[in-house]
């Protein structure tokens, strides 16, 4: 088991939006959440990324297991594209960058200043890092916005051959990829808006 | 860990990156000092370490707003949050870079620029020394502040206004080291607690920030 997620309870800017959530991914499975804008997608992953606390429950996750790709890239603008996944690489002791370059298509790109880029080459840019983590894990945020046809089946592609090699993806993604993933729609988990969370996270 | 300094000091050094303004913003403010304050070079010399030091701590405020709100912007922070550095790194690193990029500049063109208001002669080297001492307690402090500010629009102002005050016990030991040095006074007791104040703050303060930045990034 990859990730183990029991009565989780998870809220955004101090009030719970899903509560009661639980659900379990193995090795080699992938993971669709959707649910309608607003209903916590954003909020659950960054919960399971250990960015936020969880109001309730337990997720159970080995210690750095792993990546998360949020809304932003977090690619450097003045850098090439080469200098940011070297950085990723460097940072997460991953080894091979010509196999991110490639699985996305990035090779004929690698000179130029990531700030040149179109917001399709920078996300497929942004996305190669996942595959420097070396993480059995993948938490992906609605990872295909921007991408054109053939970018998403580059996703695709190396989603698979994540699958394959005994990984695990989570996508908060309104399209399927056609991965066969199950599908974990959050709309029965949406939490009242009565719920109260506690007074220390509703201070801060 | 030694990648993320080399990404923060080659940003820094890319167009748009910022290196050298805090440089030239303490070159235009030390010369601007004489227009204030008049020729006379016994006023100048005597005024010359404390002037020095405000022109390094104000170039040194000027890039703070930058240091964690451009990692901020783009992702980057939330994507080191969930990588193998621990944020205690990230803090310390990025304050190291902030300090080679800006501090140490300030600190090499210092002993010149003690030139234009007329510093004795002896006062140089110990004006280097005490800059070489206070300048990463000034980075560190700055840091600290930048990550309690993160994520606010337009918190460059607030950032100044948090961070200002505690820079007064760096100024005020750093600036007697400076002007002692100049008369050619003992020292030993200011260097001693400016050495102090940095140890204590280099020591301490990563840990402070990490744990604000991660509570400003939930």
């Amino acid at each position: 088991m990859v990730l183990s997620v029991s009565c989780l309870t998870v809220s955004r800017a101090g009030r719970a939006v899903l509560s009661d959530l639980s659900f379990d991914l193995m090795a080699g499975q992938a993971l669709r959440v959707q649910g309608r804008n607003g209903v916590g997608k954003t909020t659950l992953l960054r919960c399971l990324a250990g960015l936020q606390p969880a109001l309730a429950g337990r997720i159970e996750i080995a210690a750095d297991s792993l990546a998360y790709a949020g809304h932003a890239d977090g690619v450097k603008l003045p850098l090439t594209v080469l200098e940011n996944l070297r950085f990723w690489a460097d940072i997460f002791e991953g080894r091979d960058i010509d196999r991110a370059l490639d699985a996305f298509d990035l090779a004929p790109l690698s000179d130029r200043l990531a700030g040149t880029l179109s917001a399709g080459q920078r996300r497929r840019l942004g996305l190669a890092r996942l595959l420097l983590t070396d993480r059995p894990l993948w938490l992906l945020d609605e990872p295909t916005v921007s991408l054109d046809d053939a970018s998403v089946t580059l996703f695709a592609a190396a989603v698979y051959n994540h699958l394959q090699a005994e990984g695990a993806v989570l996508i908060a993604s309104h399209i399927d990829l056609g991965l066969s993933a199950e599908v974990l729609d959050l709309e029965p988990y949406r939490a009242g808006w009565s719920t109260q969370a506690s007074f220390d996270e509703a201070f801060l | 860990m030694i990648a993320l300094l080399q990404r923060d000091l080659r940003l820094a050094t890319r167009a748009g990156g910022g290196f050298g303004l805090a440089l030239v913003f303490f070159l235009i403010l030390v010369l601007l000092v004489p227009f204030g304050v008049g020729p006379d070079t016994a006023v100048l010399a005597k005024i010359a370490p404390g002037m020095l030091w405000l022109g390094a701590l104000l170039a040194c405020l000027l890039s703070l707003d930058r240091l964690l709100a451009l990692d901020w912007e783009d992702g980057a922070l939330e994507l080191l949050a969930t990588s193998p550095l621990p944020m205690e790194a990230v803090i310390a690193l990025k304050a190291l870079a902030h300090w080679l990029t800006t501090g140490l500049p300030l600190v090499l063109v210092a002993p010149g620029l003690g030139l234009m208001l007329s510093l004795p002669a002896e006062g140089y080297l110990w004006l280097a020394v005490s800059l070489a001492l206070g300048t990463p307690t000034l980075s560190m402090i700055g840091c600290f502040g930048a990550a309690l500010t993160v994520g606010i629009k337009r918190g460059g102002l607030l950032l100044s206004l948090l961070v200002l005050p505690l820079y007064v016990p760096t100024l005020i030991f750093g600036a007697e080291v400076a002007r002692r040095g100049a008369e050619g006074l003992e020292l030993a007791t200011p260097l001693l607690l400016l050495a102090g104040i940095s140890c204590g703050t280099i020591a301490l303060l990563p840990f402070a920030a990490g744990t604000v930045l991660k509570m400003n990034l939930r």
